[in-house]
């Protein structure tokens, strides 16, 4: 759903509008001299839900020339009517953050720091790694009955994922013959 | 929850670690509704709380049995709703008994239960004998009573150091709830789950609350507070070893055809007024096996049902730690998991890491868990672990849906590209498939189930950066669509269209569902057609807060389930100014929510998911009992009050089968409960929020909470450097010195109890020592959840206390 900011308005229904949300859609005239500049002035639009916890809270995320530029509560959620906790408020900061993960990095054994590694590589050594390990412990039979598995390796996360994501997961798992398939509702 | 008259909070700090939901809390309060709060810490949410009651932690079986006790005795029950609605009048076979802790059919050399002892007693026509008076000796009604008997106030409080007279008050005011006009709704989280008891900790809220007749109504149920944006439906995925998705069983080695699977698990009735909704079952594998198999999945070849591994033993999360310690794992992937700081008992699932050969972590920041072979105290040229780790992107930068604690799948959409070369789990999943499928293209073990894998999401056979799997496409499959022209209920469906519900699954290969349980979120071919992202903010008639077309909820949009127990057996609701659904005698339908089925109220029971039609007061099928008995946790410091076993005997005792690494503590030495939990500010092992300079500058470093009169006795003052230990490991921590925590008076004794908040490690922007490495390896008896909230420790401060 990407919709800009005067679309957004329209489609909201003027009855359902937030404080908050009236006063960033005041025409740039009308803004009082001592106002500041509002940041989400002439971005674009899109919905989200918060990453962090299981309420499910609505956030809008307003981006410009490709950019994430703010992220505040959509005040049209019927669950968080605009409102965040904390967490839910920062996340800017994920979305913006230098911290961020952007190349593959790679560990030799024994080695006592990261390499970057490409996709390219990286995916066909970890297929190598894969097919070597599952070869090495599959398991036909057991006590001469079919179980088809794959002893040695263990698959572990998905609660942060898409439900998408987390189907193609416990697809691509299966596949492999993996038993040890493990996530955080255990824990 | 804002219809609630009653809000019991227990196992939970919700105003602290789901703010927003708390809102409602608030505004139900605002209304008139009492919040109760039960906690052995005065939290925030006890803040919010009209009452609140302490208890030590590891006693809500104990607790709420008490409640159930005063229920019972005081006949304050929905006697309408447990006559009709529940097996109260069900009687229970003559090999059923209790004595001394202990249900009948025990074996201690296996320390497990044969079940069988506490079957239904049936009847000729194979369905259970009933006594709807409730007066027969061995109907569970009267089990009930005996059982629950033994926890008087008194009893009660000498196990949990609850203060008698808020007890009381917490008795009385929960109870008030039976009345057909009245509703409590119970809220809880891990602080319920994480015991060597946890799911009886939770019969206990279900048995109450049935008593009650809270059950699928507005206001009221036992709801979980989930703490993962998707755990619900990740867990609906099916990413755990015992499930396919849709909660079907994954099969076991004795399920050598489809046929044999089937069998084990399809439940038979021969109540015709059970819906016995499992019946479908048959439909379900069928439709998912044609989902993950496609052409490839005939009758003739069983569906490939043997490409899926059958399990022979328990691979939960424990079980997997330890086998992996000793050796025989060596791969593991990572999706967004942090067990270094999440795992129980650290130190040995750090040890276990560095037996692997290979690990491939996903995540968006550089976990503790990924740099495990730098961490403090090791050399990295003793391990010899390859890693990988590959960079993921963000929820804004993606395309999919979640699914939050009330079952809603919500859309999200892509605001931006990722970041650098970080792509989708999506991506990142396709591209490992496609990868291993060309190792395997030429040779292997059993190559079949990757190379006949049916995997088409529209962005071709080979893989570039960017080139992302079609989620509409994904979800399409999840939901499902006709494989053949098929006529159904006189309605057409053509090859290729989705189903519209999973009542119009098949089991003959005609159609395909990736998940049941999410057909009928993408009903049709458009994007318009994902009610996954529908935005229509309009309540239902009822006008209780459904919002029924804002997002979509399993099954079937249902956003109350067992809603038909909301009503009388005539249909009409127990409480008609806040119904959920009504039977409409001139349109012969349900309206309101969407029902548990079209049947008329008289036609079928509500509970349609129990083969029986009724909801579990007893239940036969848990490993450690069919009623809530009290056990003290593993490591406790008293002695068990109410029977001669210290502890749940069907639970896996680790420390004895693998000794190494799993040591339990001595009372003598380690006399301080220890419990863990959350605070706002971070979220769950810290990768995401550890990382983010906001919240890391909010919540810098870990402390340890602790009772003014401990710290008198152990020297500790407020901010001092304090070291807390258990026989597994010891960490460091800035101490906070409360009176959030009040010793308990324990039938005599008096005893101390501290917290640590567990989100932290020793990597990120905010580092700290793990609560984990205090935790033990050690579960739940169904579920194997590892006991977290409650553990034996020593506090003392660290070198005169001085950082």
């Amino acid at each position: 759903m990407k919709i800009s900011r005067r679309g957004f308005l329209g489609a909201a229904g003027a009855s359902t509008l937030g404080g908050a949300i009236t006063l960033i859609g005041l025409p740039k005239t009308a803004k009082a001299a001592s106002v500041p500049e509002i940041k989400t002035v002439e971005t674009t639009e899109s919905t989200t839900i918060c990453p962090y916890c299981g309420v499910g809270c609505g956030l809008i995320v307003s981006t410009r020339e490709g950019k994430v530029i703010n992220i505040e509560g959509d005040p049209d959620h019927p669950i968080n009517e605009g409102s965040l906790c904390s967490k839910g408020m920062a996340l800017f900061q994920v979305a913006v953050n230098e911290r961020r993960l952007q190349k593959v990095k790679y560990r030799a054994p024994g080695s006592s720091e990261w390499e970057e590694k490409s996709w390219d590589w990286t995916l066909s050594e970890i297929a190598k790694r894969v097919k070597k390990t599952r070869d090495a412990t599959f398991l036909k039979k057991e006590d001469d009955k079919i179980v088809n598995r794959t002893n040695g390796i263990a698959c572990m996360g998905g609660a942060s994922l898409d439900n998408e994501e987390c189907y193609l997961l416990s697809k691509f798992a299966r596949s492999v013959g993996i038993t040890y398939l493990e996530h955080q509702a255990r824990i | 929850m804002i219809n609630t008259d009653v809000a019991m909070v227990m196992g939970s700090n919700m105003v602290e670690n789901h703010p927003i939901a708390s809102k409602w809390l608030m505004r139900a309060k605002e209304r008139g509704a009492v919040i109760i709060n039960v906690d052995p810490r005065y939290t925030r949410t006890s803040s919010f709380a009209d009452i609140y009651c302490k208890l030590r932690s590891g006693t809500d079986i104990a607790f709420v049995n008490g409640i159930i006790n005063y229920a019972l005795q005081n006949g304050l029950i929905n006697k309408d709703y447990v006559l009709n609605y529940t097996n109260a009048s069900f009687l229970i076979s003559e090999k059923y008994s209790f004595h001394d802790g202990l249900f009948s059919g025990y074996d201690p050399g296996k320390r497990a239960y044969d079940k069988t002892n506490w079957a239904y007693d049936l009847d000729g026509t194979g369905n259970a004998k009933r006594d709807l008076t409730l007066q027969h000796p061995r109907c569970v009604y009267q089990l009930m009573k005996k059982h629950f008997e033994r926890y008087d106030i008194d009893t009660v409080c000498k196990i949990t150091g609850s203060p008698r007279a808020i007890y009381e008050k917490v008795c009385r005011t929960f109870t008030s709830t039976w009345a057909p006009n009245r509703v409590a709704t119970w809220l809880y989280a891990m602080g319920t789950t994480q015991h060597t008891h946890g799911t009886q900790n939770i019969r206990t809220y279900a048995i109450l609350q049935l008593l009650m007749g809270n059950v699928g109504l507005a206001g009221g149920g036992i709801n979980a507070m989930r703490g993962e944006s998707n755990v619900q439906g990740s867990t609906d995925m099916a990413l755990l070893f015992h499930l396919l998705p849709g909660y079907l069983a994954s099969p076991t080695k004795a399920e050598q055809s489809l046929e044999e699977y089937k069998t084990h698990f399809t439940p038979k009735t021969n109540d015709p007024k059970s819906a016995n909704w499992w019946s479908n079952y048959p439909k379900y594998i069928v439709s998912l096996l044609k989902a993950w198999y496609g052409d490839k999945a005939t009758s003739e070849n069983d569906f490939c049902f043997n490409y899926i591994p059958k399990r022979s033993a328990d691979y939960s999360h424990i079980s997997l730690f330890e086998t992996m310690y000793e050796g025989k794992l060596k791969g593991l992937f990572l999706f967004g998991q942090n067990p270094v700081v999440g795992g129980p008992n650290s130190n040995k699932e750090r040890s276990a890491l560095e037996k692997l050969d290979w690990m491939v972590a996903v995540d968006i920041f550089e976990t503790d868990t990924s740099v495990f072979w730098k961490r403090p105290g090791v050399n990295p040229a003793d391990i010899q672990t390859e890693v990988f780790l590959l960079p993921a992107c963000s929820s804004v930068e993606k395309e999919g849906s979640v699914s939050n604690s009330g079952r809603w799948a919500q859309w999200r959409y892509k605001a931006v590209e990722p970041v650098g070369e970080s792509a989708s789990d999506l991506w990142i999943i396709d591209a490992l498939h496609k990868s291993i499928k060309k190792e395997y293209a030429t040779s292997g073990v059993f190559p079949e189930p990757i190379v006949n894998l049916n995997w088409n999401y529209g962005n071709g056979e080979e893989i570039y950066p960017h080139r992302e799997p079609d989620v509409h496409m994904v979800a399409k499959e999840i939901n499902g669509y006709f494989l053949e022209d098929k006529v159904v209920n006189d309605k057409q469906f053509k090859k290729g269209d989705q189903v519209p519900s999973f009542a119009f699954l098949h089991n003959d290969g005609s159609t395909c569902s990736g998940n049941w349980l999410y057909c009928n979120a993408y009903p049709g071919p458009e994007k318009e057609n994902n009610n996954m992202a529908r935005r229509i903010k309009e309540d239902a008639i009822n006008g209780i807060g459904l919002y029924p077309q804002w997002a979509w909820a399993w099954p079937v949009n249902r956003r109350i389930i067992y809603n038909r127990a909301s009503c009388d057996i005539t249909g009409k609701p127990f409480d008609p100014k806040r119904w959920v659904v009504r039977w409409n005698e001139t349109t012969g339908k349900w309206e309101g929510d969407v029902p548990d089925g079209p049947w008329p109220p008289a036609d079928k029971y509500p509970f349609i998911m129990k083969p029986d039609g009724h909801a579990w007061l007893f239940a036969a099928n848990l490993n450690d009992g069919p009623l809530p008995e009290h056990y003290e946790p593993l490591e406790s410091p008293v002695d068990n009050f109410m029977s001669s076993q210290q502890n749940n005997p069907a639970i896996k005792l680790w420390h004895k089968v693998n000794p190494e690494g799993n040591a339990i503590g001595d009372v003598k030495k380690f006399p301080i409960i220890g419990t863990t939990y959350r605070v706002s500010e971070h979220w769950q092992a810290g990768a995401m929020s550890r990382n983010i300079p906001w919240l890391a500058e909010l919540v810098p470093d870990v402390f340890v909470e602790l009772g003014t009169d401990l710290a008198k006795q152990k020297n500790i003052e407020n901010g001092n450097r304090v070291v807390i230990e258990t026989a597994r490991g010891s960490m460091e921590a800035y101490a906070l010195v409360t009176r959030r925590f009040e010793p308990f008076q324990l039938n005599g004794s008096v005893v101390h109890e501290v917290g640590v908040i567990w989100h932290f490690g020793y990597n990120g922007l905010a580092r700290g020592d793990s609560a984990n490495l205090l935790t033990s390896h050690i579960g739940d008896a169904n579920t194997m959840i590892p006991e977290y909230k409650a553990f034996l420790c020593d506090v003392y401060k660290k070198n005169g206390g001085v950082a």
